[in-house]
């Protein structure tokens, strides 16, 4: 029982259920199971691309660029849509993840060739990538009526009372739970974030396994890309602008230690969760949208406080940086 | 800033550059990146008075140090939490709320002195708080200060929502607005007054040595009698300080208070230190090589506002110049190495 208790992803799914019974109370209508997946709906965009995050931060490091690539991403299939409608739905996702995994293939190759620390990398390509939407925008808007019927319904498509939208987030957890608990690269990046020295020493390319870890995140990023265009119908330079802080606030509420190699994908989920139900219930309880950013920075420090308490270092390095021969 | 990488070639593991103990002269003055930053800053002053008529004028030169004066306020004290081995993200929002308190005193009547003080108050106000976070709980400070930075703005948000403050008396104004001799502005005077006084502190003090000892060993630095988290804290307060300042003079300027004052300031200010030469890592910078690489990014932004470059245009060159900074020097050792 005592265990159960300190489990953070149980105590965590405890608040957000106390959190759905206190928003029930005040409007019923919120917990209601036709709302309830709506909610899902409008979080899975944040929780696939927290667990792209997640899988970068594991690795001790951080992608600032994220949000950028969606944005990048988004607008090149947007405009292919618009150009070409007759590109069918399915190459355009292949499309939107291959143009995120290039995107993030670039952030881990200046990480991995060039040992550049990833707040740095992803700091600049952040500016790049966002300032190429608007050159190849030329910052102007493609709005719903310039897409495609099919570009904007698929995501919309319902399947077993679920719109296709929530089963591609169930279905990347699914993906992204099976890679870091059954692959060796999966185990890798835990590895070379929890201890970096002692993952070459075991043979582990640190290097290669932030470039994968860069390069899969960078897929999922340009997949949400294209399903938040289609999704909210319109793609401008600013969208997701700010996101990344979001995806790492969701990490870091779900317990994933933003010093590499702790956290599981279940965190990550839950955090997401809990910043989606948070948003979509504050209008429902007639408080201010505009309280929702101080509300999840709060949380956020709540949060960081308590992971720091449990995450107490048992050893002590004294030499900053072990050396590694090469 | 915790972001240890085991390095893959011995070249990379290097004592740490620009801990300046004294003056060197001659071929290795010449190496310094502060050296390699004016000779940049020299020649896109050239390129750009080439470039455009308008540009060598000093009331237009003193306009364009608008462009970066505010921000390179914060990347000085930026510099020094990142050289402490720490960050500061939440300095935007800072000056979101010390702007929104300024605005609420004002709308209540307050004068230009306790607005000022008020915008002070406020930035070490929300600097002791992301101090105490890092220092009491040691949480890390990049996630401490992710969750002060939607905090701080939030709560601008929260009072503002889609209002602005708009009434500020008008002796307010001189701050952001005002000359104090010829061309040079007030906002350039005081940062170039901060930029003495902050070189001095690292350079200069017992102080600044503690920081570098800080930023490259905290433990070594812990047991040769260096109070970490004392200092720590007060490099809160101290970043906290200093994006109040910036408030008070960006709120002056633009005269009006949003809750989306100042947004994105905090990411400018990490790129002018890194330009700067000031290791992400923590342990080594110094403070002529950001008040250098705040001019070029001001004399980069001026330029390319002349030729008629979109503002997210200038945030492509800003983002591969701060990547290409990086890793030229790397490349370069890299190809040394491989010719050797």
């Amino acid at each position: 029982m005592a265990r159960i208790l300190k489990n953070r992803n149980v105590m965590l799914g405890a608040v957000i259920v106390l959190l759905l019974i206190g928003i029930g109370i005040r409007n019923p209508r919120f917990v209601q199971p036709g709302n309830l997946v709506e909610v899902f709906n409008d979080s899975s965009i944040l929780m696939m691309v927290a667990l792209a995050q997640m899988l970068v931060i594991l690795t001790k490091c951080i992608d600032l660029s994220v949000s950028a690539n969606i944005a990048l991403s988004g607008m090149i299939v947007a405009m292919l849509n618009f150009y070409f409608p007759g590109i069918p739905v399915v190459a355009l996702i292949a499309i939107s993840m291959m143009s995120g995994f290039a995107l993030g293939a670039i952030n881990g190759l200046f990480i991995w060739k060039l040992g550049i620390p990833s707040i740095v990398v992803t700091l600049g390509t952040m500016s790049v990538y966002r300032g190429s939407v608007f050159l190849l925008s030329g910052g102007a808007w493609v709005n719903s009526q310039q897409m495609s019927d099919s570009f904007k319904a698929f995501p919309r498509a319902i399947i077993l009372g679920m719109p296709v939208l929530a089963w591609i987030g169930v279905v990347t957890v699914i993906l992204i739970a099976i890679f870091l608990k059954m692959t060796r690269l999966g185990r890798s990046l835990y590895a070379a974030g929890g201890n970096p020295t002692a993952a070459v020493y075991a043979g582990i390319d640190v290097g290669r396994s932030r470039f994968y870890a860069y390069s899969i995140g960078g897929s999922i990023a340009g997949l949400a890309g294209y399903l938040w265009v289609s999704r909210y119908a319109v793609a401008y330079v600013e969208i997701a602008q700010g996101f990344e802080l979001d995806t790492v606030a969701a990490c870091v509420i779900g317990g994933i230690s933003i010093a590499g190699g702790i956290g599981s994908v279940m965190g990550g989920v839950l955090g997401a969760l809990f910043l989606g139900i948070v948003k979509n219930a504050l209008p429902v309880i007639h408080i201010s949208p505009f309280f929702q950013m101080a509300i999840s920075g709060a949380v956020i420090i709540v949060a960081v406080v308590i992971n720091a308490r449990s995450e107490r270092k048992v050893g002590r390095l004294i030499l900053k940086e072990a050396q590694v021969p090469a | 800033m915790s972001t240890i990488s085991a390095p893959s070639d011995p070249s990379a593991v290097r004592a740490p550059r620009n801990i300046p103990d004294r003056l060197t002269l001659g071929w290795r003055r010449l190496q310094r990146w502060e050296t390699l930053l004016l000779i940049v800053a020299v020649a896109i002053f050239i390129f750009n008075s080439f470039a455009s008529p308008y540009f060598l004028d000093p009331w237009s030169l003193s306009d364009a140090t608008y462009n970066f004066t505010e921000k390179a306020i914060v990347a000085l004290a930026m510099s020094f939490v990142i050289i402490a081995g720490d960050i500061d993200l939440s300095v935007a929002s800072i000056i979101a709320l010390a702007s929104t308190a300024m605005g609420a005193a004002a709308a209540a009547g307050a004068d230009t002195p306790l607005l000022v003080a008020i915008g002070l108050g406020v930035g070490i106000v929300c600097g002791a708080f992301n101090g105490f976070l890092v220092t009491r709980f040691q949480v890390p400070s990049i996630v401490a200060t992710i969750g002060t930075m939607s905090l701080f703005r939030g709560i601008s948000y929260a009072v503002l929502g889609d209002q602005a403050y708009t009434k500020y008396p008008p002796s307010f104004a001189w701050f952001g607005q005002g000359y104090v001799w010829w061309v040079f502005t007030a906002e350039f005077v005081i940062f170039i007054v901060l930029a003495i006084l902050l070189g001095i502190l690292l350079h200069k003090t017992v102080f600044g040595r503690r920081v570098y000892a800080l930023g490259n060993n905290p433990v070594a630095a812990r047991f040769s009698g260096v109070r970490v988290d004392r200092i720590r804290f007060l490099l809160f307060i101290m970043t906290g300080t200093a994006a109040g300042i910036a408030s008070v003079l960006l709120t002056s300027r633009l005269g009006a208070t949003r809750p989306t004052i100042g947004t994105g300031i905090e990411l400018e200010a990490v790129t002018m230190a890194v330009l700067g030469g000031v290791n992400i890592l923590g342990g080594s910078g110094t403070i002529p090589g950001v008040v250098i690489a705040a001019f070029i990014m001001g004399l980069v932004t001026f330029g390319f506002g002349l030729l008629n470059v979109p503002g997210i245009v200038m945030s492509i060159f800003v983002g591969s110049l701060l990547i290409a900074v990086i890793a030229l020097p790397i490349l370069w050792r890299k190809f040394i190495h491989r010719r050797n």
